[in-house]
């Protein structure tokens, strides 16, 4: 038995051929049918609270230079949009991009009643919920669990990171989590995870061995899945080198392949900057810049622009005034991008924010974030936003 | 009732009661009546053992810095440095104090007290920066865990973790702040549906003026009180919080909520209704005595029935201190116990938010039961972990603050860890009995039912090592 492999190098180890139990059969087979067109949702996650107002500019506002005396980008160094809004010059990647008509700026986003807290603020916006409402499932969880005609794969939602995140996770079903899709495969074909699969049927009921039994089973079905599809593809493009950059590429390799994935989730983190902000946040901005463009013109060199959406979030903006410090501590309301190839509406969205009109030092939000979930939901997903949202949000005209 | 049934029984009682059984106690155990191993176990309980690691003085000391400095509008770069360097120290300290509360469950020789410990503490789940408040709650919890549901509620809701998490701080006359008046409700006692917002309005009135003071204690601040008349529960009166807390619990709602929230801690995820009111009722009639309420649970015929039995998933908490009490595993690098907890999806002491951590199968996803499944090999073969985990959003701070590690933020480089572990097996196969097989290992250290996959894997199996590793990876082992 090679399960002294197993025991010796305590991984999985890779060995053994690939071979898929008799009941897992239907499931692969399912897979197999439904080749069709598919609209890709990546969802992008800056962690630790990034400073809205110092990656999208207001530099046309002079109440900006007042509150920031030092940390505020000059308007020569802005990337000038329009007469009021440009983007942080560290993002001059993102300038082709735009000027393509592949980006649009949501300003002001954010929610009643807002908590400042990064972890009930993700959680918030992870969950979609109130502020003042606990969930244990995440929004996009809840479009898996809505039993939407593709949903049934855990493939369906797939966050590139060793971790799931809340945002994945539904009452039922659960997007997968894997950072790269070799190791995913070689941990769920080692042979003694295939033994613990062998003859099973008995296992599979409805309780809690079988739910065990029943992830690994869709563990190792959708690691054979995504290995197999993707692994044919090569992309040509060049990434720039860091983590994110890397994440990304992993997506487009997925999309271009005809994964049959839609949502992938994907995160950078580093943004709690609350001193001498400039040069981390414009660091971060950079790599996101450089790593978000290499990804979109990757996607149109194979076609895919079109059918692919992206939309870039983080759990809370900054507080207008900088503080003591060189940096800003935490605020409410921020912006939000929006990437693709067929946006309705491009460039900037709406007003930039008032900042003259402020609730004790912090802008007011335009727009709630749920109204962003539900329009994709609606116009791109294909499901009711009200069945996920547990109520109807007014949708927007950015798709 | 032979011996068999009782050893499974103990067993069972064991792994729900405590964090699992040696091979040893179980046979010795096994020979005796089980109330009275019941009875044993709450006398267990009895000594009062706190965590002692946060150290009184200096905290105190850091509080009245950390008061001073907030006060001040404008910082010198000597006080900006002197708040980091307190920051700092409160996150390592915190660190170390996750550290000692699952250290303590492993080594603990009162198994159903910080069995009972851990449930308060998903319960009143509460996060604070404060390692010296966070301490302190967490001792609260451990001192009435088996006591009056009645003073560990009062001692929570005093308590400046809570008072600071559930910002009571800033509920004041004239200006409530209705936070704790909603969790005391919602998810402490009462259970959504069962009291008006109302209600919370006239309680979160009632709480005004109960704060913590600079020094870190409880102080009832007589001029923020709203003394003014008001109704809860059609009650009239100059309510204040105890008041309020009495009347909470004059409702058999609230012996309800908490006998089902036990029921599915403890015995299944699925609530069998008519238990739930037997255990609900005796609490209620022992006047909210949580001793008495477990000793009706485990004497309960129904607790030890096929359904309950092996059927309920391990939280990571459950499974990481059953490992490791199994096997007398030593960390040599103990804060690998938070990375685990953090991967796994229970990082002790930063519960996702004021409900606690949902359970059951909520604890399981493809890459956590990846995860699950590997860990018993890395442990006990001293193995590499290149399972980097997510960055915690506190650490964004830590991350933000140091430019090469915002570089490699992004997991993909950061460094691989090892697990530096030791299983000391000699003692573990020291409490075996001499010519155990494999297979009866087997039946040992799996609670569910064993089938033939697993009697076959097993029997050509020669060492008991070896079976042990393996068997702690399957799948059957996630469960007790």
């Amino acid at each position: 038995m090679n399960r002294r492999n197993f025991l010796r190098n305590t991984g999985f180890v890779a060995a053994g051929s690939l071979f898929v139990p008799a009941f897992m059969k239907p499931l692969e087979a399912m897979a197999l049918d439904e080749l069709s067109l598919y609209k890709n949702l990546v969802v992008v996650q800056l962690s630790g609270g990034n400073d809205g107002l110092n990656t999208v500019i207001p530099f046309g506002n002079d109440i900006y230079y007042q509150k920031r005396n030092s940390i505020a980008i000059k308007p020569e160094e802005v990337i000038k949009l329009n007469n009021m809004q440009g983007l942080n010059p560290n993002m001059a990647a993102l300038q082709e991009i735009y000027d393509q008509g592949w980006m649009t700026i949501i300003n002001d986003v954010g929610y009643p009643n807002p908590d400042r807290s990064h972890f009930r603020s993700m959680d918030i916006w992870q969950t979609g919920s109130d502020s003042n409402q606990f969930l244990s499932t995440g929004w996009i969880g809840r479009y898996l669990d809505s039993n939407c005609q593709t949903c049934k794969f855990p493939y369906t939602a797939i966050e590139v990171d060793d971790s799931l995140s809340l945002a994945m996770k539904g009452q039922t079903k659960k997007g997968i989590a894997l950072k790269d899709p070799a190791t995913l495969f070689r941990n769920t074909n080692d042979p003694f995870f295939k033994a613990m699969l062998q003859n099973d049927k008995e296992h599979l009921d409805e309780d809690n061995l079988g739910y065990l039994y029943k992830t690994m089973i869709e563990t190792s079905s959708s690691a054979s899945y995504i290995q197999n599809t993707s692994k044919i593809y090569q992309s040509k493009s060049t990434y720039p080198t860091s983590g994110f950059a890397n994440q990304l590429k992993t997506v487009s390799k997925f999309i271009s392949s005809g994964l049959k994935t839609r949502v992938y989730y994907v995160s950078l983190s580093g943004f709690d900057t609350h001193v001498n902000q400039t040069g981390q946040q414009g660091n971060l901005l950079k790599q996101y810049s450089e790593g978000m463009a290499a990804f979109l013109k990757d996607l149109k060199s194979n076609n895919k622009l079109e059918d692919t959406l992206v939309i870039t979030f983080s759990e809370f903006g900054r507080r207008v005034e900088q503080n003591a410090s060189n940096g800003t501590d935490h605020g409410t309301a921020n912006n939000m991008f929006v990437f693709g190839g067929k946006l309705k509406k491009q460039g900037i969205f709406n007003a930039a924010p008032n900042l003259s009109d402020l609730d004790t030092g912090d802008l007011k939000y335009q727009l709630d974030f749920r109204q962003v979930y539900g329009t994709i939901l609606d116009k791109w997903l294909d499901v009711n936003n009200a069945d996920i949202l547990n109520k109807k949000f007014n949708t927007l005209d950015f798709i | 009732m032979s011996a068999k049934d009782n050893f499974i029984k103990v067993k069972h009682l064991y792994n729900r009661a405590g964090f699992g059984i040696s091979y040893a106690d179980l046979e010795k155990l096994s020979k005796k009546n089980l109330t009275k191993v019941v009875d044993n176990l709450l006398k267990d309980s009895q000594k009062n053992d706190p965590i002692n690691l946060v150290n009184d003085y200096e905290s105190r000391r850091q509080l009245l810095v950390q008061a001073g400095l907030y006060s001040k509008k404008e910082l010198t770069d000597e006080e900006k440095k002197m708040r980091q360097e307190i920051i700092r120290e409160q996150n390592e300290v915190s660190r170390d104090l996750n550290i000692a509360f699952i250290t303590k469950m492993i080594n603990t020789d009162a198994p159903l007290k910080e069995k009972m410990t851990l449930f308060w503490h998903g319960h009143f789940a509460c996060r604070s920066n404060n390692p010296f408040f966070a301490q302190q709650l967490n001792n609260i919890q451990r001192t009435n865990a088996l006591g009056s549901f009645k003073t560990l509620l009062v001692e929570v809701s005093k308590s400046p973790a809570m008072l600071q998490y559930l910002n009571n701080q800033q509920n004041r006359k004239g200006k409530p702040n209705e936070n704790f008046a909603r969790e005391l409700m919602e998810l402490f006692t009462l259970g959504r549906g069962n009291y008006t917002e109302q209600d919370i309005k006239e309680s979160a009135r009632s709480f005004t003026g109960w704060m913590y003071d600079k020094d870190g204690s409880f102080i009832f601040r007589q001029n923020l009180h709203d003394a003014g008349t008001k109704t809860f529960f059609g009650k009239i009166g100059n309510f204040e919080g105890e008041n309020i807390i009495d009347i909470i619990l004059e409702k058999p709602e609230t012996a309800q909520f908490i006998a089902r929230k036990v029921y599915k801690f403890f015995v299944n995820d699925n609530p069998n209704e008519d238990h739930i009111k037997e255990l609900a009722t005796h609490f209620y009639n022992s006047k909210y005595d949580i001793a008495s309420m477990m000793k009706k649970l485990f004497t309960s015929d129904w607790f030890y029935s096929p359904e309950n039995v092996g059927t309920k998933i391990k939280s990571p908490a459950e499974f990481l201190v059953g490992l490791s009490r199994e096997f007398y595993v030593t960390y040599n690098k103990p804060q690998v116990l938070i990375q685990l907890q953090s991967s796994l999806g229970q990082y002790l002491f930063n519960p996702p938010n004021v409900a606690g951590w949902p359970g059951g199968q909520s604890w399981i996803d493809s890459s956590s039961l990846m995860l699950r499944m590997r860990i018993p090999s890395l442990v006990l073969n001293d193995g590499e972990i290149d399972f980097s985990g997510k960055a915690d959003p506190e650490d964004e701070a830590v991350i933000a603050l140091s430019r090469t590690a915002t570089t490699n933020a992004n997991a993909n480089m950061k460094p691989k860890s090892y697990v530096n572990a030791n299983a000391d097996w000699p003692k573990f196969l020291n409490t075996l009995p001499k010519g155990l097989t494999p297979l009866e290992l087997t039946e040992f250290l799996l609670q569910p039912k064993l089938n033939t996959k697993i009697t076959t894997m097993v029997s050509d199996n020669k060492g008991l090592r070896s079976t042990a590793v393996e068997i702690t990876s399957m799948p059957e082992y996630q469960l007790c």
